[in-house]
């Protein structure tokens, strides 16, 4: 290999060779971080909300007129969405996962106002919660009737009993969530709940939370002036009984409005837009700066093949064969490109610390960078082939025109 | 001469179109991706009320849990508990102030077929108005007196004016809110500051609000809040009355302090207050309480959002590839014309004629680019409202400061790009270069 002239070569012209090195070290420092910010967003995009997202839906309603009575008429609600054809089951609640709005607590295995507590979404259901939300109870029981309890919007009384997910229980008893089952804990300091039941998974409703798996659902109908139901049911028949329910709502009492109705596949997507949103404008600007920077080598590889003609018909007429021309564009540009990636590895892993510090993100996993290495590598070769192409027909009568 | 330069650089890169037509592109590619994302964070960041934004302070009390902060690094609850804010309505040294939160309630417009709507309300006190500039259409805000008198007043939203009266002159009617009935006293008009300075808790770039009522109301009818609202400490009494006693934060404070003077007044007010306070059992936290101006108080609450600022930054690294590739081609297009420079030399022409009349080239390469770029950053705009929804549709617009900042981008970045070519292209040796032809 003729590495040593084209050192000698480069180094008496550095400005191509320094303006390639450049712009790969920088399209690469974006695109690694790029991917991986992409990566990691696409990583909470896919977690599971634990509940049934595919024929569910949430409709809310306030009520606004004199004669209007929250308790009646949500349990005349409740009774009528649950009789219709269709409809698997319904509960009211205050909030479900990935509507990014709900309440949050702190619970703690001992009272008092210095216990350790740990923070966890509520939300408020009855018997039929667990199977409307469409979540596994994988230890212990559901809640039964008659705990129901009234709630206001001011009251500050919690029930005696919660249902709480693995991740929760685990979280409040040293990681041993199956011993949680049976246990006191403590909700605003001193109120005992007795922990009935543990849920597999259902997610708290804000998705960048970092206890997003901690949830505690806890017997009550809540009376805040109107009425937030989630409804289930059977596969294919939830867009039907959308518009149905909304309609028949309406035409069963006209003192309320109904605000809202939505279905989960509609929240989900509403819920991680900006992620989506996000990801989409990173991706853009990695399919522009990949061409962009292709077609930049090209041009300065063209520029550089311009600029030796004389020099490369000398060559040929001196006897070198076409593949000595092509070998020799090809093996300047690996050593350029070799040297551009390796500054962008630096240049990587400086971007993302910087990003770490800024966005919360974690460290980039090791195998971004040999990974990046080797698609710039790749990009530079495939870019530089169609110049070098061209060199080898230059042909070596023109090293005789003149001088 | 600068005419006949502009028709030279014009026939130049014509005759070279592939490679004229790659530097348009790639400076063009570069300014659209980052004239997006900074279009984006001007908005973000700009001054909503810039005339005032040196008078108008938030006002931050630090009640919050001994055993850690509102949020790290100390920073004190960014809004404030009913005991405060009704005690500094009392007693705090400023010409206004005013107390607000945010309520949510149906509106039932007169008629027989209308049919309710849900409305967003802001309640406040009567200098909201006068503290914040809002334009009206007809009428005013209210006095002081109606705010102590809890008097049922409310100034609507043009929005809310057109929907409940067609858009005529309400004043002096009746409007059915929440089941009450409201004496309007005055309309706005168009008002949508961007960001929504005076509430960013509950979402900087949201609409302002469809009603406005005095803010006693909220507490003598008990009213619906849709606020945030934040407790460390669980209450001591049940009921409306308990949740008003608690030391749950869910009003923002504001204060007009024009002068220094009144500011620090200010501040020692609050302290010697919370100071008070701490005789009676509250503020567990040392003292750590505040005023912000509008563009502080935007800073500390974090409204250009960090994701926006990274975006930002990776598209500008964008048109810095972008421009060394602008070198590059260059680079390659002037040696291709090494000929005739060398020709030109040889016919007298100076190095600083030539130095200027390739500048030219490249900055009319740069205009092309950055008009062309103009369209790609409207077109990218569309996409990321789409992509984003309501949230952002307010940010994407470029208005004149933003077209200039392109183009001004454009050809700077172009004629930076072209310097470094263009002097290799006047260095050349026109003995040299002739004598190889």
């Amino acid at each position: 290999m003729e590495i040593k002239p084209i050192l000698s070569a480069l180094s008496r012209n550095k400005t191509g060779a320094l303006l390639i090195a450049l712009q790969i070290a920088l399209t690469m420092t974006i695109i690694v971080n790029s991917v991986f910010m992409i990566q990691h967003r696409q990583g909470q995009m896919d977690r599971e909300s634990g509940i049934n997202e595919a024929d569910t839906f949430i409709l809310s309603y306030m009520g606004f007129a004199e004669d209007y009575n929250e308790k009646t008429q949500l349990i005349e609600d409740l009774n009528f969405i649950r009789e219709l054809p269709g409809v698997v089951d319904a509960v009211q609640t205050n909030s479900a996962p990935l509507t990014g709005g709900g309440w949050s607590m702190s619970l703690a295995t001992e009272t008092g106002p210095d216990a350790d507590d740990v923070g966890t979404a509520i939300y408020f259901v009855d018997d039929h919660g667990v199977n409307a939300f469409g979540v596994n109870l994988i230890a212990g029981r559901n809640f039964t009737a008659d705990e129901i309890i009234w709630r206001e919007r001011t009251s500050t009384k919690w029930p005696g009993q919660g249902v709480i997910t693995k991740a929760l229980a685990a979280d409040l008893f040293e990681d041993d969530w199956q011993s949680a089952l049976g246990k006191t804990v403590y909700i605003s300091e001193t109120q005992p709940i007795n922990i009935v039941g543990i849920i597999d998974k259902m997610q708290a409703p804000w998705n960048g939370w970092s206890g997003v798996e901690r949830t505690l659902l806890v017997p009550s109908y809540t009376e805040f002036g109107g009425a937030r139901i989630f409804i289930r049911t059977e596969p294919g028949e939830r867009d039907r009984l959308m518009t149905e329910i909304e309609e028949q709502l309406v035409a069963n009492y006209k003192g309320r409005l109904i605000r809202r109705v939505r279905s989960m596949e509609e929240v989900r997507t509403d819920s991680y837009r900006s992620h989506n949103g996000m990801n989409t404008i990173l991706k853009t600007l990695i399919i522009c700066l990949t061409v962009v920077t292709a077609l930049g080598i090209v041009g300065l590889a063209s520029f550089s093949v311009n600029r030796r003609k004389k020099q490369i018909g000398t060559r040929r007429a001196l006897g070198a064969r076409k593949l000595d021309i092509l070998r020799y564009f090809m093996v300047e540009n690996f050593l350029i490109t070799t040297f551009g990636v390796v500054l962008g590895a630096v240049m990587t892993i400086g971007l993302n610390m910087v990003l770490v510090d800024m966005l919360d993100l974690p460290k980039i996993d090791w195998y971004y960078i040999p990974a990046g290495m080797a698609v710039l590598w790749f990009i530079g070769l495939m870019a530089v082939f169609g110049p070098a192409k061209k060199a080898c027909q230059i042909s070596p009568a023109l090293a005789t025109r003149s001088v | 001469m600068f005419g006949y330069y502009l028709r030279l650089a014009m026939l130049s890169i014509k005759r070279n179109p592939i490679l004229s037509a790659l530097m348009v592109a790639a400076i063009a590619v570069g300014i659209g991706a980052s004239m997006t994302t900074i279009t984006v964070n001007y908005a973000m960041g700009s001054n909503p009320i810039p005339h005032k934004s040196e008078q108008l302070f938030a006002v931050q009390l630090d009640t919050w849990d001994p055993n850690q902060p509102f949020r790290e690094p100390d920073t004190p609850p960014d809004q404030v508990t009913y005991l405060d804010a009704t005690a500094l309505m009392k007693m705090a040294p400023a010409a206004k102030q005013t107390a607000m939160t945010k309520t949510f309630q149906v509106i039932e417009p007169q008629g027989e077929d209308v049919i309710p709507f849900d409305a967003l309300g802001r309640a406040a006190f009567g200098d909201f108005f006068s503290m914040f500039d809002t334009p009206f259409l007809y009428g005013n805000g209210w006095d002081r007196d109606s705010d102590d008198s809890l008097a049922m007043v409310t100034v609507l939203s043009k929005e809310t004016n057109e929907k409940v009266f067609g858009g005529e002159n309400s004043v002096g009617k009746f409007i059915r809110i929440g089941g009450k009935d409201y004496r309007v006293v005055g309309v706005l008009d168009d008002w949508n500051p961007i960001p929504k300075f005076y509430d960013v808790t509950n979402g900087p770039f949201n609409d302002s609000e469809d009603f406005y009522i005095p803010f006693n109301l909220v507490a003598s009818l008990e009213l619906p809040r849709s606020g945030n609202t934040n407790c460390w400490k669980p209450s001591n009494e049940d009921g409306y009355q308990g949740f008003l006693n608690s030391e749950c934060v869910w009003i923002q404070f504001w204060a007009e302090l024009p002068t220094e003077s009144e500011q620090e007044e200010y501040l020692n007010f609050l302290n010697s207050y919370a100071t008070q306070q701490k005789e009676l059992g509250r503020f567990p936290r040392p003292l750590n309480n505040r005023i912000n101006n509008v563009m502080q108080w935007m800073d500390q609450q974090g409204v250009v959002q960090d994701g926006a600022k990274v975006v930002m930054w990776l598209s500008i690294m964008f048109l810095l590839v972008c421009l060394l590739n602008t070198i590059g081609l260059l680079l390659t297009k002037f040696t291709t014309k090494s000929g005739e420079i060398g020709l030109r030399r040889a016919l007298g022409a100076s190095k600083s004629t030539l130095f200027v009349q390739h500048l030219i080239e490249a900055g009319i390469i740069g205009l092309m680019g950055g008009l062309l770029g103009l369209f790609l950053a409207m077109g990218g705009l569309q996409g990321i409202a789409m992509l984003f929804g309501n949230d952002v549709k307010d940010l994407v617009s470029l208005d004149t400061t933003m077209v200039a900042t392109a183009i001004g981008l454009a050809i700077v970045s172009a004629l930076l790009a072209g310097l470094y070519p263009t002097w290799r292209a006047c260095s050349i040796q026109p003995a040299v270069q002739l004598k190889t032809q």
